[in-house]
């Protein structure tokens, strides 16, 4: 049996334990069992066939039947196999899968809040309104930006957003411009939301700090240039160090810079994009300010302007009515109520229903609020140190392609390693048997197999050091028994999966 | 993998061979070597027009999707149908595996492409090999 040639001994910090088998759960499902009760009819029955005519389904739906101890099994059962940041380590680069503290699930489970329904008038929902306003003044001041969208659902609605706020200001200048600049360390979703918003893309070379090529980016901007998108710091984990100059260059040609926040983490109370000739940006509250991410999600992706982009912002807005408040509002026309304003002829129009995930911001403004400006400025700090720690205790091993100071991630290649065979995919599987989640893969493309590493403020020195020694036995493996880590992971419910098989032939039916 | 004398090269790692004024285009060995098991190939129509230096299709594999560059200005008129059930080839043959084959509309790109050992040093340079 397979399972008698997996190691029983303790790798790191997991042993294998225990796993349930488990099903599909169309498999366990037998006609009939139910996992509920009605109360009996208690309104006149009606004959559903009679008013649905043609469309009244007379055969089952084909749903899975099972009684409730079954579901719960079932999902439980599965919920064993999965891996969380509750279980350890998450350092998945680029993705800040940061700690989701518990008192965020505690205020967004207060009653007033939690169940406040978007149809409710404005004037009874002072209170959630309160929240979103404070998160908006909140969010603007930590990006140094003068107005906030909180209504896009993730980080590519945001650029999607952002980049029609550009549109739309160019527009009102008589030129809608052709092309967007983005580099080439960008994330995927730069180059989409460029030519989504009908813009064709021009790339942008790294130079060998992997930052942009000042002269480079002179010669590439003219007057069909909408906008650079730049992610700051960099895919790279750099501190993108010229970028007044690069607002400058821009700015001169009546170009925009939009900044892709996904790296935000690295900059929240040091320094303020606003304040460096970020002119638009997105933030990510399911990175940065430490809402469920990862299938835990809904995600939440603000996006935050200046002041001459404000008329373009998607409706409604959220305003205050002019006045002093008071005690008891009854109308949101009220002094000093909030209410949302529709009436905004420049704007790019709604970009999500309702005003986008609310619970998302009770979550994120209970984590500003619970860090305060000192507690936010120490996790940036504490982002940078431990991304730094890793790359002190793992430089003399992988290969570092840009030796620029790192922030908040680090990113090595495989070089070293693939000379005996070992890729980075190889070493990231390998990391599962230590029990902890696999490092960022492949990405940034810059980088020819590379190891994308952001263990985030999150993480203790003793966790860190959990993490440090199983990179570098896995790194010991790979020069003794290549063998081991090219076929991992072993301590897991399957074995490695054939990707390109499962790319290239997918079956995507259950039973042929 | 030697690369051919009488194929050209672009920094983007696409070759191109010319047959009276036709050229057919395909991905170099370096380039499905970076990109691991290629599982997609999006190409342009017969038709469409391509132009140098410009996108004219992806290639998709396990690891990442990459923009193919076409060496040359001018009309696809033909497209590689059987990379759509068997994308495999171009890990398995990259040089004999082509693409599309464009009617060149400005012959004199040609000059400007690189040949097999300026390529070649292109390669180790961005190798550090």
């Amino acid at each position: 049996m397979a399972t008698e040639s997996i190691e029983r001994k303790t790798v790191g910090k997991v042993r294998p334990h225990q796993t349930q088998n488990e099903g599909l759960v169309f498999e366990k499902s037998s006609p009939g069992k139910k996992a509920y009760k009605l109360p009996p009819l208690d309104v006149p029955a009606v004959d559903a066939s009679s008013l649905l005519g043609e469309t009244h389904r007379q055969a089952s739906a084909g749903l899975p039947e099972l009684s409730e101890i079954e579901i719960i099994r079932h999902f439980t059962r599965l919920s064993t196999w999965n891996y969380a940041i509750d279980l350890g380590m998450y350092p998945l680069g680029s993705c800040t899968m940061k700690y989701n503290p518990r008192v965020n699930e505690f205020v967004a489970r207060i009653e007033g809040l939690a169940e406040a329904h978007p149809y409710r008038p404005d004037a009874q929902a002072q209170g959630i309104l309160e929240v979103i306003d404070l998160l908006q003044k909140c969010l603007t001041e930590i990006t140094g930006m003068d107005a906030i969208t909180l209504q896009p659902a993730a980080g590519a609605h945001g650029e999607f957003t952002g980049i029609l706020l550009v549109r739309a200001w160019h527009e009102s200048q008589g030129n809608a411009r052709k092309k967007i600049l983005i580099p080439d360390s960008a994330h995927g979703t730069n180059p989409a939301t460029a030519a989504i918003c009908g813009y064709a893309v021009e790339n942008l070379k790294s130079n060998s700090e992997g930052g942009i090529d000042l002269e480079a980016l002179e010669r590439q901007v003219d007057s069909e240039t909408a906008a650079l998108m730049l992610t700051n710091p960099s895919t790279i984990g750099v501190f993108e160090s010229q970028i007044h100059r690069i607002a400058d260059i821009l700015h001169a040609k009546g170009a925009l810079l939009y900044m892709d926040g996904a790296n935000m983490n690295a900059l929240v109370g040091k320094v303020r994009p606003g304040d460096f000739g970020v002119d638009v940006m997105h933030l990510n509250l399911h990175k940065t300010f430490s809402t469920p991410h990862g299938g835990g999600g809904p995600g939440s992706g603000p996006v935050a302007c200046k002041r001459f982009l404000e008329p373009f912002l998607p409706t409604p807005v959220l305003v205050r009515s002019a006045g002093e408040p008071q005690s008891s509002v009854t109308i949101s026309a009220a002094p000093g109520a909030l209410h949302w304003e529709y009436d905004r002829p420049q704007s790019v129009g709604r970009v999500r229903a309702f005003y986008g995930n609310t619970g998302m911001f009770i979550r994120a403004l209970a984590y500003i609020l619970a860090n305060g400006p000192d507690g936010l400025r120490q996790t940036t700090e504490d982002a940078v140190l431990n991304a730094n720690y890793v790359r002190a205790k793992l430089e003399d091993l992988f290969e570092l392609p840009y030796k620029t100071a790192s922030m908040h991630e680090v990113v090595f290649s495989d070089k070293r390693q693939a000379a005996k065979g070992v890729k980075t995919g190889d070493f990231a599987k390998r990391l599962i048997d230590y029990g902890f989640h696999p490092y960022t893969v492949s990405f940034p493309l810059i980088v020819p197999g590379a190891l994308m590493i952001e263990p985030t403020e999150s993480e203790s020195k003793e966790e860190l050091d959990l993490f440090i020694e199983a990179m570098r036995s896995i790194a010991r493996e790979v020069e003794e028994t290549p063998e081991l880590v090219k076929t991992a992971p072993h301590s897991t419910r399957v074995s490695r999966l054939d990707e390109v098989q499962a790319a290239r032939k997918p079956v995507l039916r259950w039973r042929g | 993998m030697a690369y051919p004398t009488n194929y050209r090269y672009t920094k983007e790692h696409e070759w191109i061979v010319l047959e009276g004024n036709t050229g057919t285009i395909g991905i170099t060995d370096y380039a499905q070597n970076s990109l691991g098991d290629i599982v997609y190939v999006d190409a342009p129509k017969v038709g469409d027009s391509v132009t140098a230096n410009q996108t004219f299709g992806s290639v998709e594999s396990v690891k990442a999707v990459s923009d193919l560059y076409s060496p040359v200005s001018g009309t696809v008129t033909a497209v590689n149908e059987s990379l759509k059930t068997t994308p495999d080839k171009i890990n398995e043959a990259p040089h004999e595996t082509w693409i599309i084959k464009v009617e060149l509309s400005n012959p004199s790109e040609w000059e400007n492409l690189l040949d097999a050992a300026a390529y070649e040093s292109f390669v180790s340079e961005e190798t550090g090999a």
